[in-house]
């Protein structure tokens, strides 16, 4: 005999690797996300559940939680559109200038966001080309949550833009061509065949759009103007909260945020799982 | 006639797809549209169904022009290459598309969906998504929703290139008695010509954009009128000098004539098994393949390769082995014909009457 009769046969993997991929996975995020997480637990928990309570429901800070998901809601939902817009546009048409265009898609990720919070505040100030123009007509969107909206549009563009454009490419020219030859014209076409196929990543897009939103902080307090009550953001009232030593309020309001955006995101996930399941699953 | 198309033009960049085709479809036939890949079948097919436009030339349907006619109005029915089902909706749900999309009723919708379903063999699917079918089911999925807003033509681009060898067998069979059910004018394209001869009524022959020649499976093989036919069709080997093959040394040929011989056009044996000894020539066998029902066997004469044909019930040949080979008869090919000509010396030359 060359083997023990009492060793089983482990059924091997054909991927090799996987405690060892596993494990690093498990460290990796321990040390980059988890543990820096947890530290916000435990700098709260130096609250007593009053104290904690008088800190997130006090006007000012409920106010700015308002401010920030909304902005950053409205933000990502005209992301969604307009990056759908931008993902066919360079998908489907062959023009002059594209690469460019293509390239000018990644900007707000690599411009600091104070540069993009200062030069959208100079355009859209009351004395700025945009602002001037439209001040006259009523419309003011420096220092008012139409402001922060704006700046968010701008550092999420990207997200929406690249999650859809590899799934647009991959879309199968005949699915179309069969839907043209069962009778569908142009828009339904699109809204019967197409934008089913795109909800996925859609949905991927606008979360992340949305996530980072909510996070933002460098472009929104310049063109925000920091208004309590009306155009303050909540992670601006936690770096207020820092600079005057009040370390546990400070995470306290990022508790709070934490739970919510993670609930928010795990809704999203579930929509987007059950949009993907009957295509993608076996 | 239901399809004409008359002088049928069409070229992309410098390459003409389609180049001056013309022919008519009676109503109700099952047509093959063959030839090798990238010979225009596809493109042919694609600008009948509108979803490409001629560079010029006519196409009617039922004697209307429908040239200027969206694809969404022409009434024809179409299934792709890869059933391009819509992997987000169900199997009901793709095959009601085209229903819904003229705002049938509900009911009606239904109707209609599960007679096609009954009809495809489908039933009991009908909530599965496509990435829950094997590819023959994919390809009923596509059969059916092509056919049920009840399209006056069925166009199918390489129908079952997708479906491995069993199952395409079988979904040819029932593809073709399904069409001879139904009563519906249908073209697929093909590059199997086993294919196009079981499932066709009718053969269209293309190559490099050009109409070869039509007619019934039968026609075509027993009659090639065009070089390119007579090579194509069938397993045939090419000969360059035919005068150097024996029993052909006198018969005429034009300059630059070959001849085209196909296995069934030649017997090998061993000298006894031969019957017309003196039309036959010494060969040597170079290779043998199995071939399921019969044996292939290469054979060398001279300079030639040829292929036959050999029953497994005959004594087994051995490559190497010395054989006799009669060539019953060829095709002479010149720049545009094909003929047939006899080997002559088929006859006894010494007849003995009792």
């Amino acid at each position: 005999m060359t083997s023990s009769p009492k060793k089983k046969a482990k059924p091997r993997s054909v991927l090799p690797g996987f405690g060892l991929s596993l494990g690093f996975t498990v460290f990796y995020l321990s040390i980059i996300v988890i543990i820096p997480l947890i530290g916000i637990f435990v700098k709260t928990s130096g609250l007593t559940p009053g104290q904690f309570w008088d800190t997130v429901s006090n006007a000012r800070v409920v106010a700015s939680y308002k401010i920030s998901f909304l902005t950053s809601f409205y933000a990502a939902l005209i992301n969604l559109v307009f990056g759908l817009l931008i993902a066919w546009v360079l998908v489907r048409y062959q023009f002059p200038g594209k690469k460019i265009i293509d390239s000018l898609i990644d900007m707000p990720f690599a411009l600091p966001t104070a540069v993009a919070g200062i030069s959208l505040t100079a355009i859209y100030a009351p004395n700025g080309w945009v602002g001037q123009l439209l001040e006259p007509l009523g419309i003011k969107v420096a220092f008012t949550p139409l402001g922060i909206t704006l700046a968010l549009i701008f550092i999420g563009l990207p997200f929406v833009v690249r999650t859809v454009q590899p799934v647009l490419q991959d879309l199968d020219n005949e699915v179309e061509e069969a839907a043209v030859m069962l009778g569908a014209f142009r828009w339904s076409t699109f809204r019967r065949v197409v934008l089913p196929e795109l909800i996925p990543p859609l949905l991927t897009g606008f979360a992340l759009a949305f996530a980072r939103g909510i996070g933002e902080y460098g472009s929104v307090v310049f063109i925000s103007g920091n208004m309590p009550m009306k155009t303050e953001i909540a992670p601006l009232l936690i770096m207020t909260k820092l600079e005057q030593f009040d370390y546990r309020g400070a995470t306290a309001i990022a508790l709070v945020m934490l739970v919510a955006s993670f609930l928010l995101l795990l809704l999203i996930n579930y929509l987007q799982w059950r949009s993907n399941r009957r295509v993608v699953s076996a | 006639m239901h399809i004409e198309v008359r002088n049928l033009n069409k070229s992309f960049g410098n390459h003409q797809a389609v180049n001056d085709v013309s022919f008519t479809i009676e109503r109700g036939k099952l047509i093959g549209l063959l030839g090798p890949s990238g010979g225009g079948k596809s493109t042919l097919l694609r600008i009948l169904a509108g979803l490409e436009t001629p560079d010029s030339g006519d196409i009617f349907i039922d004697g209307k022009r429908v040239n200027d006619v969206q694809p969404q109005l022409r009434g024809i029915g179409f299934v792709f290459q890869n059933y391009a089902l819509f992997k987000h909706m169900n199997v009901f749900d793709n095959i009601a598309f085209g229903l819904t999309i003229r705002k049938m009723g509900k009911a009606e919708i239904k109707d209609r969906v599960h007679e096609l379903l009954d009809l495809t063999g489908l039933r009991g699917f009908e909530h599965r998504y496509p990435n829950q079918l094997s590819g023959g089911q994919r390809q009923r999925v596509a059969f059916a929703r092509a056919l049920a807003p009840r399209p006056n033509l069925l166009l199918l681009d390489e129908p079952f290139a997708a479906i491995d060898a069993k199952v395409r067998k079988e979904l040819r069979t029932w593809l073709k008695s399904l069409i001879a059910e139904i009563g519906i004018t249908s073209i697929f394209v093909t590059h199997d010509q086993d294919e196009a001869v079981e499932v066709a009524d009718e053969m269209l022959i293309v190559q490099q954009g050009k109409l070869e020649q039509q007619g019934s499976p039968i026609h075509i093989y027993t009659d090639p009128r065009t070089a390119f036919v007579a090579g194509f069709i069938g397993n045939s080997s090419v000969v360059e000098q035919p005068g150097s093959l024996r029993g052909f040394e006198n018969t005429a040929y034009g300059a630059g004539a070959r001849a085209i011989i196909r296995p069934e056009f030649v017997e090998v044996g061993r000298k006894n098994e031969i019957p017309f000894p003196s039309a036959a020539e010494k060969g040597k066998v170079r290779h043998v393949f199995f071939r399921g029902a019969h044996l292939e066997l290469d054979v060398e004469i001279g300079d030639n390769r040829l292929s036959a044909h050999r029953s497994l019930d005959q004594e087994p040949l051995q490559p190497g082995e010395e054989v006799v080979v009669l060539i019953h008869r060829l095709y002479v090919i010149s720049e545009e014909s094909a003929t047939m000509v006899e080997n002559p010396l088929k006859v006894d030359p010494l007849p003995v009457h009792i």
